[in-house]
């Protein structure tokens, strides 16, 4: 008799059990055709996606919009409400960090999506790689009611492919209750002995440098091989006394009490103040960043007229304003913040920030080819 | 269905032979060829070429990846990886053959149910039953809770997004693909060869170790390779369980394609991994094979 | 059946077992009826989260996607894997061979998924549902294949010889004496693909377009992000479902059994 593989004995195995587990063959067939019943009725309830493509017109109501956002980075029933003013159906898809929807964006072929979220120096980048339809002001007549300050962004000044939908600062988010007020982004890289193992920093690689060459006294935006060098340094250095590497949940740890002090988002900090006061914000000492979280439009896109519709929607001082207030993050609209800027910052200090204030911080930008000495350093940092 | 028009001829079973490859195996290799070997050559060209600014390649000849590859940085993910992935191997042995061993010992109407319930958690998802760790070993969480407050420790212990949290989260994950090739070898296993080892006058651990441990080790190194190899590529369990700061080869894999956007790098990762694996297959193959004829002997 | 001669002590490690792989399920199960939104705190018993995980559509949507991949894909692996096995056990006896064919129920999901989206990247593919259901159809024939094969290694050939001597064309003798004789295998197999598609993250991850995601990847996004109770909650009707279903299958074993 063949000798029979190896591998063939393990499937037998493992599919012996799976018989046992299941039983007879009779129930394993209802089980499949009960699963395509199911299944059936979700293909014609699926967005048709074909439409889409048929239509391009400027009739709104033939396009459909596939968006791409942070997830929790909009109110919940965004699409509906979009829905129901535009007449277009409109999917929104999320991402976790800005990485993972340039990965997508990037890979080749039409990605599928009309509207990315992304903060402004990728829009940047995603503009040099040619991905991005230039923003047609006409169809956005909302962009008049974007602060001044926010139409100049280093990374894209007068907003020709990109319109920013939040902006904001980086600093550290912590329990007053339990630590006296952090003054330094070195009580994050080394902190005191009451808060080893209780900070947590972000990963996203150019927020994960950030900490560590301001603390140093160097530009966020510095490609200078030495001074990235020292940052490597300092943060391999500082991953002893790190909790986690976290980009998304760091509220939540604060919150639960398993970190003291993290570093943040201005908003996201905001998500821990609204469970608990006694979480804060401050932005060290050595200063921090500008950055800008923008929506762009994609070549690719088959619903450019529902994309500018889209943008022009959330510009509106009512829409941003509703957006600020379930977000918690300020948005570069003046309209929207005179409505509900000062409540907000009666809870929320940082939501008080002005314009000014923030201009104070380093604007981030791309930095071309050298945006892979941060990639690399990310790598290293965490393969350490 | 082409095979219809073909009648069974008596006279050219050579010809029979050919339509048979090519209608029932035909499709399958097919598919096989244009979705994994393909793939993979892809993925092996990448390793020769340069990195794309905004990921995939530039076709520029260059062997800067390899020596990438050979940094002591890079080196040291790759001897970590193997160490939990040989750790939590270890432990599923550990573990998962006398709970093999003692399924099959099990009155029979009983087995079915013991096993069942060894695969019943693998039917629910797998990020949950990830997800359940971090709740279970948070400093906040119900076994810290539960050791403070029975006065054993002092205060919270440590135990969440460190290496032995990774190797948890991958036992956890992958102990029941080591109990089931195993129970499948012992269950098949002749009593009557353990009874006349014993009648001989063998002990109970002379009869083990020269009879059922060699007889099951075929099934043993199956269980071992199931749980070795999905270790060693996870990336899921150290992003959450090991908070994100111990890095595997499956981490650097993915963020080589997903965060770095450095696809030759990545692919070079990639394929070392995977020729490692052939590598340990080989390994595998051949004491299977010297295990079956010694067996045969006996 | 022989009695359990001294085994008492080798229970141990069984129950070790089980506490290992239950403790997780049971918090999990516990926590799904915690009134706190924060996960690692009591706050009472409710209900809501069940409430509102049925009123989330990205879940639901994410269910029906993994449906339709899972389905889809336990067909196509199901008929082609069986064929495969088929062809390679009469036509071909070559071990290689065999090897190649199920190289893919081994070879690192990683390698594969990565592959697989420099494929579609290089040719252009716009990635969606259809991308998963190819590449879950990759490793779900191989499983199919192994499972066939090793029922074919029982088969016995002269049952189709006899089918055959007596007139009944190739195509009768395949759907009348082939395939039901290989039946349990080709069920076996077909379970064994549609459970590692239901659950597969990695492959899906890659190569799963952005407004399609599948509930692995939607579990994904929420555990990253919201460390709500509504996913303890996913987690103990999923639980639920599977013991139905096995509970539910070991009792039409025993009826069948017993006719």
């Amino acid at each position: 008799m063949r000798r029979r593989s190896p591998l063939v004995l393990a499937a037998v195995a493992t599919s012996a059990l799976i018989l046992t587990a299941c039983g007879s063959s009779d129930s394993g067939t209802t089980e499949s055709s009960a699963a395509a019943e199911s299944a059936a009725p979700a293909e014609s309830a699926a967005p048709a996606e074909s439409d889409a493509a048929a239509g391009g017109s400027a009739d709104l109501s033939g396009q459909t919009l596939t968006i791409s956002n942070w997830a929790g980075y909009y109110p919940e029933d965004l699409a509906t409400q979009v829905e129901a003013s535009l007449g277009t159906p409109v999917t929104i898809a999320n991402h976790a960090t800005n990485e993972e929807i340039m990965a997508k964006l990037t890979a080749g072929g039409d990605s599928g999506f009309d509207v990315a979220f992304v903060s402004g120096q990728y829009a940047q980048a995603l503009n040099d790689a040619g991905l991005l339809e230039p923003i047609d002001a006409t169809q956005i007549p909302n962009l008049s009611n974007l602060y001044p300050e926010a139409t100049q962004l280093a990374y894209d000044p007068g907003n020709t492919f990109s319109v920013p939908y939040t902006w904001g600062t980086t600093g550290i988010c912590y329990r007053s209750d339990l630590v006296d007020e952090p003054t330094s982004w070195m009580d994050i890289l080394e902190p005191s002995d009451e808060n080893k193992g209780k900070v947590t920093q972000m990963t996203t690689e150019r927020w994960l440098a950030l900490p560590a060459l301001k603390a140093l006294g160097y530009s966020i935006n510095t490609t200078d091989d030495g001074q990235l060098a020292e940052a490597k340094d300092l943060l391999v250095a500082s991953k002893a006394d790190l909790l986690a590497y976290d980009d998304t949940t760091f509220y939540s740890r604060l919150v639960s009490g398993e970190a003291n002090e993290v570093v943040a988002w201005d908003g996201w900090c905001n998500y821990g103040t609204a469970e608990n006061p006694d979480i804060k914000f401050v932005i060290p000492k050595e200063g921090s960043d500008l950055w800008a979280d923008t929506m762009v439009i994609l070549k690719s896109s088959q619903n450019k007229e529902a994309a500018h519709a889209f943008i022009n929607f959330i510009l509106d001082p009512a829409n941003h304003a509703w957006v600020a207030e379930n977000i918690l993050y300020k948005v570069p609209n003046q309209a929207a913040m005179d409505a509900v800027g000062a409540d907000l910052a009666a809870t929320y200090a940082n939501m008080g920030y002005s314009p000014s204030d923030l201009l104070k911080q380093e604007t981030v930008v791309d930095l071309g080819a050298d945006s892979v000495k941060y990639t690399d350093l990310a790598t290293e940092v965490t393969s350490s | 269905m082409s095979a219809t028009t073909t009648e069974p001829e008596r006279g050219a079973p050579r010809r029979r032979a050919l339509v048979g490859r090519a209608v029932f195996a035909g499709p399958g290799l097919l598919y096989v060829t244009l979705f994994m070997t393909l793939p993979l050559l892809i993925i092996a060209s990448y390793t020769v070429l340069t990195r794309g600014r905004f990921g995939g390649v530039e076709t520029e000849f260059t062997f800067d990846n390899f020596a990438k590859a050979l940094q002591p940085i890079y080196l040291s993910v790759l001897g970590n990886s193997l160490l939990i992935a040989s750790i939590t191997t270890a432990l599923a042995l550990l573990l998962g053959y006398p709970t093999a061993y003692a399924i099959a010992r099990l009155p029979r109407q009983w087995r079915t149910v013991a096993l069942v319930l060894v695969v019943l958690p693998f039917w629910s998802n797998f990020l949950i039953r990830t997800y359940a760790w971090i709740i279970l070993l948070n400093s906040e969480g119900p076994l810290n809770t539960a050791l403070v407050n029975l006065g054993i420790v002092g205060a919270p212990l440590d135990l969440l997004y460190n290496r032995g949290a990774v190797v948890v989260g991958l036992l956890y994950a992958y102990l029941p693909l080591m109990i089931l090739p195993v129970y499948a070898s012992i269950e098949r296993l002749d009593p009557e060869l353990q009874e006349a080892a014993r009648n001989l006058g063998a002990g109970k651990v002379r009869t083990f170790l020269d009879v059922t441990l060699p007889l099951t080790l075929p099934g043993t190194l199956i269980g071992a390779i199931f749980v070795f190899v999905p270790s060693m590529g996870n990336f899921v369990v150290p992003e959450l369980l090991g908070g994100g700061k111990t890095e595997m080869v499956g981490n650097l894999i993915r963020d080589q394609f997903l965060v770095a956007r450095n696809w030759p790098f990545g692919a070079v990762l990639a394929l070392s991994v995977v020729a490692f694996l052939v590598i340990l297959f080989a390994i595998q193959a051949a004491i299977g094979r010297r295990i079956n004829g010694g067996g045969a002997r006996a | 059946m022989e009695p359990v001669r001294r085994v008492g002590w080798l229970h141990l490690p069984l129950w070790l077992t089980y506490v290992f792989l239950y403790v997780p399920i049971a918090v999990l199960v516990v926590m799904s009826f915690n009134a706190s939104k924060t996960p690692f705190t009591w706050k009472g018993f409710s209900t809501r989260w069940y409430g509102e995980l049925l009123q989330d559509d990205l879940i639901r949507q994410g269910f029906i996607n993994t449906m339709i991949v899972a389905v889809g894909a336990t067909v196509i692996a199901t008929s082609l894997g069986t064929l495969l096995a088929i062809g390679l056990n009469r036509y071909f006896r070559s071990a290689l061979l065999e090897a190649y064919a199920l190289t893919p129920a081994i070879i690192p999901d990683l390698a594969l998924a990565i592959g697989l989206l420099a494929l579609f990247a290089l040719v252009g593919v716009t990635l969606g549902l259809h991308t998963v259901l190819l590449a879950h159809v990759v490793f779900g024939m191989a499983f199919v294949a192994a499972v066939v094969l090793a029922r074919l290694g029982h088969a016995d050939p002269s049952l189709e010889e006899a089918s055959r001597d007596l007139g009944a064309g190739p195509v009768s003798t395949f759907f009348r004496i082939t395939v039901p004789t290989l039946m349990p295998a080709i069920v076996a197999g077909a379970l064994l693909v549609f459970t590692l598609s239901l659950d597969e993250f990695v492959i899906a991850f890659f190569t799963d377009g952005p407004s399609t995601p599948t509930l692995p990847i939607v579990i994904y996004s929420m555990v990253r992000f919201g460390v709500t109770p509504e996913i303890n909650a996913l987690a103990a009707l999923l639980l639920l479902v599977s013991f139905t279903i096995v509970i539910s299958a070991q009792r039409i074993t025993k009826l069948t059994d017993a006719l």
